[in-house]
């Protein structure tokens, strides 16, 4: 069972859970208030989606040996625009071209990368400096704050008890995954990630298909970007989104997939996801002291890593003198890619 | 391959940080004769307290005939002493800055006063022991702010018997206003053991944090009656926190914050809020006196305050309309 690429993530994630139930016993709490699901656990599920949302994009890229830093300025971005748009028009069309300026700057991304061959890091840099400005100047450098119900309704609504921004992170989560899994697309990407110029030599346009993941990554950030300023009900051009690129590149690889790209997990990252937002709802819930937070969100996170490598496990297995052979991890749903 | 990787990207950040450095490009030197220079370091635009701030120093400066070089450290100390060295290398007349932390501005401040530039603090003081570092400090007694909010909890549960509950979302951690709004306040209402703090976390002063330091306070916590919001954005954040929770925020918890912006006031007035301690950002004209008389030579007080007042519901509904910020 520890063989399975979902084991050490899951493991780690319901570890920081029982934790968190062992100091306060109150953690686990879910009611029914106002008539939807009221609680800890259910606040993380609100509060990651974002995170879940990005990550799902963020993985595909990682898949193809890329990197996105831009993300954290496309929700700035993204956030700015609708917000802006409000005061004069409707929610449909504040919301249409805020994605739509989204699945530009992605375009643009995927142009610099597949197109010019840029360095991802470096090509995706430049938007995560840049869209931040652009976001600002978007909104005059002032927090745009907004009232319209539906769409303070994103991040704030319920439906079926359960917070409408988890569903949609959700919704986008299964549609990606019956996406690239159901048909050859996924295997195509784990080629392109694992030898880019032999995918090409035998046939596959690696190029359109980078361009086509920073473009979903892209749209991703734009959803997550309406998500978040939706819940703080308002456009934070210098706030909204700040360092999220890391957490996203972190839940990507705490979910098991490689940044030398290839082979990726979507159900890794979302688990991944999960867990960085239970770490930050674990601080507030312990009311670990502001000083302390950082230094404890790094102790975790390091454990975390640690448990997940093959090497350091096989050195732990090594020093309690049970010398086992190194752990094939076996894939029976997935088809090896030479590289 | 990573590292390549890595040395690209170092060299990108290089890059683009040395093109926001240099964006003055000018090289007018200042303080002696014509029209003065300013640098100031802003700390960021994370608040709406802040971008006042910010569009005040810029009207007045133009209005007072004082070329400002403006640069916005996204709440990050290294940032602005990078800033603070390209206006020394620019040799402008005037540095005034908002630290965004209380330590370890001496080196950059050393580097200023051997160039021979004056500099004026704002809004928020620096921990030194080195006065002679600076000018002048241009700001509000935070201290005084924290203060002012616990004396009003103090007056409002003054006949109350049981204990008092009370939560609070601090300011950045490290920075000075958190630091002095939690000792004015804790002053206070140590007085009387019926007030306690069950609840006291970093909110970074921003509405996203604010909101979700609220929701766990409201898991972890079986009663709060109070709320101190070390600023307007992190109590509007936590307005949606507590309706979600089923409360109804100015009734089933008084919330109390410091800064008075137009959002806060209009919450205040709208009965969300009980109490706005304010924070004036308007100190532009304020400083650009200052830094003519500071730039001409003249002696300035160490210390100088700016105008601030406090708000209860009928004063936000009577302040509101003609509110700036």
């Amino acid at each position: 069972m520890t063989g399975h690429r979902l084991f050490w993530p899951s493991a780690a994630l319901i570890a920081l859970l029982l934790g968190n139930l062992v100091v306060s016993p109150r953690f686990f709490a879910v009611e029914i208030r106002d008539g939807h699901l009221y609680g800890n656990l259910i606040d993380i599920l609100r509060n990651g989606s974002p995170l879940i949302l990005i990550a799902v994009g963020m993985t595909l890229v990682i898949a193809t040996r890329g990197i996105d830093l831009s993300v954290g300025a496309v929700v700035a971005v993204s956030g700015a625009v609708a917000c802006v748009q409000l005061a004069g028009a409707n929610v449909v069309v504040s919301v249409a071209l805020a994605l739509g300026l989204c699945l530009v700057l992605g375009a643009w991304n995927g142009w610099l990368v597949a197109g010019l061959k840029i360095q991802p890091i470096v090509a995706t840099l430049i938007l995560m400096v840049a869209g931040r400005g652009l976001a600002q100047l978007i909104t005059g450098g002032q927090i745009v704050t907004v009232t319209n119900g539906p769409f303070l309704a994103i991040a704030g609504g319920y439906l079926l008890t359960l917070p409408l921004s988890f569903l949609i992170a959700m919704a986008v989560y299964a549609l990606t995954s019956l996406i690239v899994r159901r048909s050859a697309l996924g295997m195509v990407l784990e080629s392109v990630g694992g030898n880019p110029e032999a995918s090409r030599l035998s046939g596959l346009r690696s190029g359109r298909l980078i361009w086509l993941c920073y473009v979903f990554s892209g749209l991703c950030a734009g959803v997550a970007g309406l998500i978040i300023s939706s819940n703080v009900t308002g456009a934070d051009g210098n706030n909204a989104g700040l360092w999220i690129e890391l957490d996203a590149i972190l839940a990507v690889v705490i979910g098991g997939t490689q940044l030398t790209g290839g082979r990726f997990s979507l159900g890794g990252t979302v688990i991944g996801a999960l867990l960085i937002q239970t770490l930050t709802t674990t601080v507030y819930a312990l009311g670990i002291p502001s000083q302390e937070t950082l230094l404890f969100k790094a102790v975790v996170v390091t454990v975390v890593c640690l448990v997940q490598s093959p090497a350091f496990r096989a050195k732990l297995a090594g020093r309690r003198r049970r010398p086992r052979p190194t752990a094939v991890q076996t894939r029976s749903d997935q088809v090896e890619v030479a590289s | 391959m990573v590292r390549t990787r890595v040395a690209l990207l170092v060299a990108g950040v290089l890059g683009l940080s040395m093109v926001t450095g240099c964006g003055g490009g000018s090289t007018a030197a200042g303080g002696g004769g014509g029209a003065v220079t300013l640098g100031f370091a802003q700390v960021g635009a994370e608040s709406g307290w802040r971008t006042a701030n910010t569009k005040s120093i810029q009207d007045s400066a133009k209005d007072a005939g004082i070329t400002l070089k403006f640069s916005d450290a996204q709440q990050k100390q290294a940032n602005q002493i990078q800033a603070i060295r390209s206006y020394i290398q620019q040799h402008v007349g005037v540095i005034a800055f908002s630290p965004v932390v209380e330590t370890g501005w001496d080196t950059v401040l050393k580097e200023a006063k051997t160039a021979g530039i004056p500099v004026i603090l704002t809004d928020r003081a620096i921990d030194s022991t080195d006065t002679t570092l600076y000018k002048s400090f241009l700001g509000s007694d935070f201290v005084n702010e924290g203060k002012e909010a616990g004396d009003w909890v103090a007056k409002e549960y003054g006949s109350a018997t049981g204990p008092v509950n009370i939560a609070v979302l601090e300011g950045t951690t490290g920075s000075a206003p958190a630091n002095d709004r939690s000792k004015g306040f804790n002053d206070v209402i140590k007085a009387d053991p019926k007030f306690k703090v069950v609840a006291s976390q970093d909110g970074d002063f921003t509405r996203a944090q604010g909101k979700q330091v609220m929701e766990s306070f409201l898991k972890s916590q079986s009663k709060i009656d109070v709320l101190f919001a070390q600023n307007d954005d992190m109590g509007l954040g936590a307005l949606d926190a507590i309706k979600a929770a089923g409360l109804t925020p100015g009734k089933d918890i008084k919330i109390v914050t410091v800064d008075g912006t137009h959002d806060g006031l209009q919450a205040l007035a709208d009965g969300k809020f009980n109490y706005v301690v304010e924070c004036n950002p308007l100190l532009g004209p304020q400083l650009m006196d200052l830094v003519k008389k500071v730039a001409a030579g003249q002696s300035v007080p160490n210390r100088i305050l700016t105008k601030e007042t406090a708000f209860d519901q009928a004063a936000a509904k009577a302040a509101l309309p003609s509110r700036q910020y």
